[in-house]
């Protein structure tokens, strides 16, 4: 048993508290008490990760035992997947806060910057450990609350249009979820996943779920931004201040979209083939979309979540191929790899485009500008920035000895073995129109221009920036071990084995 | 039956309004009705013909209750929906000093 569990949710959300009262009466108790808390949390879901493996725990809230084998109270279940989806959240969020301490000077009111930043993240680790589901959307509309006001935390015309925007989406989309929510329990009477999965195992009313799981999927479809719910993500994206965005695209689109879609269609609902074709090519249209509306953007900002929008489309085209291989039976080496390789794909997808947002904040927080056009000759004014953002371009593009590219390689691979000779060819095209986007990047914000430019005083920024650009590019290098053998058996196998095996998730809940 | 239905009716006349309004203000109605329909829906899963309130009485134990769970969730999400709203109103506010005006039409300053 894991004793930390519930800590996930009460550091963070006491954090929240503490700074909103706390940080009145002493002046920069707000920073420091944040990025602490973060990095306790950072150690702890490492530690849970280190110890966790195929031991996965549960924390009965109150002490609610179950009632003749059925689940009552709220559980939190900690397993190889949610410790995989943990350990981003809290370190990409530390990461983000200590990268704050010196970006949000410009902003007033600092307090409540870091006080949201918490409940952002408390609602986030909730959502990742609930096992019920009405606790997701708790926790859910804890953190896209706490979302919507970082997106409008410039209170400029751009930053309040779109978090209204964001704001009325991600309301269909709430509603989407919570009517879900109550049809299934209507027909089984019960909220808990693993208890559903064991009333839907009895016998179901098949076009009745397929109902549900249609509304369920355009519910967290639009929280994740898959390409037809996409509207809302690059303008939300791109004006929030940086260290946000780096939150919002790096983490929260997978823990409250990409994640629960996963859990629900893996441990709750049983596959079926329509169903996994329909997510399969939802992923692919993401993919293939996404990456065509970046390819003209000229702010920084709005295109890295363009490129957001495509690489989540890899994670679920790939989760999603793992579908059809699991529904058409056999073949399950090849299911379990293109699972492998979606959820390799989101770990790094988190650590490069994290990456990529602090750098692109470092680049407005000299310049005061995201345009590309403006830009130019950095390479030499900010050497850190523009070391670490080479790394990260070439990750996302999938170059070899980075993350990315091994991630890409196993998706590609899947799909080849599959017989999905299209997606394989698909995803290696939008791969490199991502390289040609990137290679623009690089070329018109650090080159491109001989000379340094004399008119500004440009410098490296601060401390605190420069260590979290540097951790996150080291993460980008040290991820690459997760295809390997030795490593991958530790921390992805699992998360995959959680997913993929009927009977375990279950099994931990309601025991034997 | 026929309250499903009109549950359902409810949630697209919300779903008309946040289509068709132009005014931010009758958008954030339009969205409060979406939203009061699904906990409509939801209060009326719980519901079972002829059923009183679970409060148990030893006197006359064999009565029929209503599920009291759906009830409770849904003053849960009626709070969440609270936060939402306010939250959806202070931008509108904040919008609303910045353009001068509430026409949708007018605040476009995010293209592409």
């Amino acid at each position: 048993m894991n004793p930390l569990i519930p800590l996930f949710v009460v550091i963070p959300l006491s954090g929240a508290f503490l700074i909103m009262i706390l940080g009145r009466f002493i002046p920069n108790l707000n920073k420091y008490l944040a990025a602490i808390l973060l990095f306790a949390l950072a150690a702890f879901s490492v530690y849970s990760l280190v110890t966790t493996g195929e031991n996965p725990s549960l924390c009965k809230v109150g002490g609610w035992e179950p009632v003749n084998r059925i689940p009552i109270g709220i559980y939190l279940v900690m397993d190889g997947f949610t410790v995989l989806v943990l350990c981003i959240i809290n370190i990409v969020g530390f990461l983000s806060v200590f990268y704050s301490i010196s970006y949000i000077k410009r902003y007033t009111s600092e307090n409540f910057f870091y006080a949201l930043f918490c409940l952002m993240v408390a609602g986030m680790n909730g959502v990742v450990l609930s096992g019920d589901l009405f606790n997701i959307f708790v926790f859910l509309e804890i953190s896209v609350i706490s979302a919507y006001a970082l997106v409008a935390f410039g209170v400029e015309k751009s930053e309040l249009e779109a978090s209204f925007k964001y704001q009325v989406l991600g309301s269909m989309a709430s509603f989407f979820i919570l009517i879900g929510i109550g049809l299934i329990y209507w027909k089984t009477k019960t909220l808990n996943i693993a208890d559903i999965r064991e009333v839907l195992k009895a016998g179901s009313d098949r076009p009745f779920y397929i109902f549900v799981q249609l509304i369920l999927l355009s519910g967290f479809g639009l929280k994740a931004a898959i390409i037809p719910f996409h509207a809302w993500l690059p303008d939300a994206h791109s004006s929030a201040p940086s260290p946000v965005s780096a939150m919002l695209s790096g983490v929260l689109i997978k823990a409250v979209g990409i994640y629960v879609i996963i859990r629900l269609f893996f441990n709750m609902f049983e596959l079926t083939e329509n169903m996994s074709v329909l997510i399969t090519t939802l992923g692919t249209l993401s993919m293939v979309i996404g990456v065509f509306l970046a390819i003209g953007q000229w702010d920084i900002k709005r295109l890295l979540a363009y490129h957001s929008i495509s690489q989540m489309g890899y994670v679920v085209l790939s989760v999603g191929m793992g579908m059809i291989l699991i529904t058409r039976g056999g073949s399950s080496e090849i299911a379990l790899l293109a699972v492998a390789g979606g959820i390799f794909h989101l770990v790094n997808h988190a650590a490069f485009k994290g990456l990529l947002f602090l750098n692109a904040g470092a680049i407005e927080y000299t310049l005061g500008t995201r345009d590309l056009k403006e830009m130019g000759g950095l390479s030499r004014s900010m050497p850190v920035t523009s070391a670490t953002s080479f790394i990260a371009s070439l990750s996302i593009s999938g170059i070899p000895p980075f993350n990315g590219f091994f991630s890409k390689l196993i998706i590609i691979i899947a799909a080849i073995m599959a017989k999905f000779y299209l997606l394989a060819v698909l995803a290696i095209i939008v791969s490199i129109i991502t390289l040609a986007s990137f290679l623009k990047f690089q070329r018109y914000a650090f080159y491109n221009r001989e000379e340094s430019r004399n008119d500004r005083k440009i410098r490296e920024v601060p401390f605190p920036m420069i260590f979290s650009m540097v951790i996150m590019s080291l993460l980008c290098i040290m991820l690459s071990l997760l295809a390997f053998p030795g490593v991958r058996d530790a921390v992805l196998t699992p998360a995959i084995n959680i997913l993929t095996d009927p009977l375990k998730y279950s099994s931990i809940i309601l025991g034997n | 039956m026929i309250v499903y239905l009109l549950c359902f009716v409810l949630f697209l006349v919300g779903l008309y309004g946040v289509i068709t309004r132009r005014n931010l203000i009758k958008i954030a109605i339009s969205l409060s009705i979406m939203e009061f329909s699904t906990f409509l829906l939801f209060a009326l899963v719980g519901y079972v013909d002829g059923g009183v309130a679970p409060i148990v009485d030893p006197a006359n134990p064999v009565r029929t209750y209503v599920d009291p769970l759906p009830q409770a969730l849904v003053l849960t999400a009626i709070v969440i929906g609270l936060a939402t709203t306010a939250m959806l109103m202070a931008v509108i506010i904040r919008l609303y000093r910045k353009y001068g005006t509430f026409d949708i039409r007018e605040i476009k300053s995010l293209r592409g």
